[in-house]
């Protein structure tokens, strides 16, 4: 990423953080669900956007997540659900976080009915993409959810 | 199954503005270092991410840090991608805690020098990092700075000594300079290789072996392990340095196999430095490292974004009318003069150049 405040001023200047540096998003899936090629892409579509991602891959817990948001100092959760358990897993990463006493806000991605989008909001995921997302929408869906966490 | 309209400006859910921990608040450092040492991985997530950014917070996170810093050992491994370096972290980050060492791991990944995006996923390869009692893991992109990718990871690495880490293992791909650069300012640098790498040919000319304290063949159940071994240790045969002959590990880190021997060879080599003159020779290169880097950062970019004056000198150049090492002359010793440097660079960069 350039850096256009560090010109002439020299390289310790200060940076306005929000805008030279880039959003850091951790990017899981939970629990038993094999489908890690949508994630896959995605990780790319955000590398691709600027963003800088960890990846965590497949199986993993609400807690493992949590521990690496907290030594990662990540941004934003991505969590990939395509094992129908959105109703569950989603509220449960959500959860988790504000236990933790955090507010770092999850972005789901996957295959989530209309029906249960409510639901999923009104449990507190900041977002909810589906197959027809494009490149543009995941990662402005993402740098929004960083925006919100200051 | 149509996606939410997510990308409105005014998300439906959106985080409160309030916060107990401000995100870009650099004056609660002194409060997060304490609670790093005290073991909060959210405050040592959060001072790390100061560090990686730089200016007066970093400045901060350093003053704490040094005085606390030197009681770590620094060990680096590097090799080609795919030899298994995340993989072979995570065991030796294993066996050493295990054996009684607070550890804490820095995976440094490239970033796209075309979007500065980054995928860092040596997360992926290191279950122990998921573990209860495992590992501090932070993930840092090199975010294409000039030189400064080298000097924050060794500021992350010097923060992580002084919270408390007995042992931190700095991971960075062989390919880049400066990758290799960071592997080589620690205490104990590991080249990882695979069976099929190269011959003994090879091994004399690629200069990332030269700078191993040991090597590890990673991989070694495949065909090819011990002539890949035999290839290095003729190499060593030839010659080493500092009174320390580098061993060869053979690992499968996937399996663990090996990680037992490389993490002996690791305090072999860590007994080697303390006994010896070795270690204090090497710190104080590195230190001196440190501090040039610093230099030939603030060089960078004096070039890269030069001042009037500068830019003057660069046309007369480019017009023929001054020789470029007259140019760089004459920069170099009105350094401390022009730009925005800090009162300490000046008077190094006076004492450097002056010609």
């Amino acid at each position: 990423m350039s850096d256009p405040a560090g010109g002439a001023a020299g390289p310790d200047a200060e940076r306005d953080p929000q805008h030279t540096q880039p959003v850091r998003v951790v990017l899981a899936k939970l629990g038993l669900d094999g489908h890690d090629r949508g994630l896959k892409v995605v990780a790319r579509m955000l590398r691709d956007a600027g963003l800088e991602v960890i990846y965590l891959g497949l199986r993993q817990t609400a807690e493992s997540i949590l521990l690496a948001v907290e030594q990662e100092d990540a941004d934003v959760i991505g969590l990939s659900i395509h094992n129908g358990g959105h109703l569950t897993l989603a509220p449960r990463m959500v959860r988790a976080v504000r236990a933790a006493g955090l507010d770092t806000p999850v972005v789901v991605g996957g295959i989530v009915p209309e029906l249960d989008l409510e639901r999923l909001q009104t449990a507190g995921v900041f977002a909810v993409l589906g197959p027809g997302a494009s490149a543009t929408e995941v990662a402005h869906t993402v740098r929004a959810a960083a925006a919100g966490h200051p | 199954m149509t996606a939410e309209p997510a990308a409105s400006p005014e998300p439906p859910h959106a985080v409160p503005a309030t916060h107990d921990e401000p995100h870009h608040a650099p004056g609660d450092v002194g409060a997060l270092f304490e609670r790093a040492r005290d073991g909060d991985r959210r405050a040592l997530g959060r001072l790390l991410t100061y560090t990686e950014r730089g200016g007066s917070a970093a400045d901060a996170v350093a003053v704490s840090a040094l005085p606390l810093a030197g009681g770590a050992h620094v060990v680096g491994i590097t090799g080609a991608p795919g030899v298994g370096k995340s993989t072979l972290t995570d065991r030796l980050a294993q066996v050493a805690t295990e054996d009684g060492w607070r550890v804490a791991i820095l995976a440094v990944d490239p970033s796209s020098p075309l979007t500065g995006g980054a995928i860092l996923g040596d997360r992926v390869r290191m279950s122990s990092a998921a573990a209860p009692g495992g590992p501090f893991v932070r993930s840092m992109a090199s975010r294409g700075q000039s030189g400064g990718l080298a000097l924050a990871a060794l500021a992350a690495v010097r923060l992580l000594d002084a919270t408390g880490h007995d042992l931190v293992i700095v991971e960075t791909v062989g390919i880049g300079q400066v990758e290799v650069d960071i592997a080589r300012t620690a205490d104990t640098t590991i080249v990882a290789v695979s069976p099929g790498w190269g011959d003994a040919v090879q091994a004399n000319k690629a200069g990332l072996l030269e700078m191993a304290d040991i090597f590890v063949v990673n991989k070694a159940d495949r065909a090819g392990a011990s002539d890949a071994r035999r290839d290095l240790e003729y190499m060593l045969d030839l010659g080493h340095r500092d009174g320390w002959r580098p061993p060869v590990a053979l690992t499968v880190a996937t399996t663990g196999d090996g990680a037992d021997e490389l993490f002996k060879h690791v305090q072999d080599h860590r007994h080697h430095l303390r006994n010896s003159s070795a270690g204090a020779d090497r710190r104080a290169r590195h230190v001196a490292e440190e501090v040039r880097r610093h230099l030939h950062r603030w060089v960078d970019e004096l070039v890269e974004h030069p001042p009037e004056q500068a830019a003057a000198l660069f046309a007369q150049v480019a017009a023929g009318q001054v020789a470029p090492a007259a140019a760089a002359r004459q920069l170099a010793g009105e350094l401390g003069e022009l730009g925005e440097l800090g009162g300490e660079s000046r008077e190094a960069a006076g004492d450097d150049t002056e010609v």
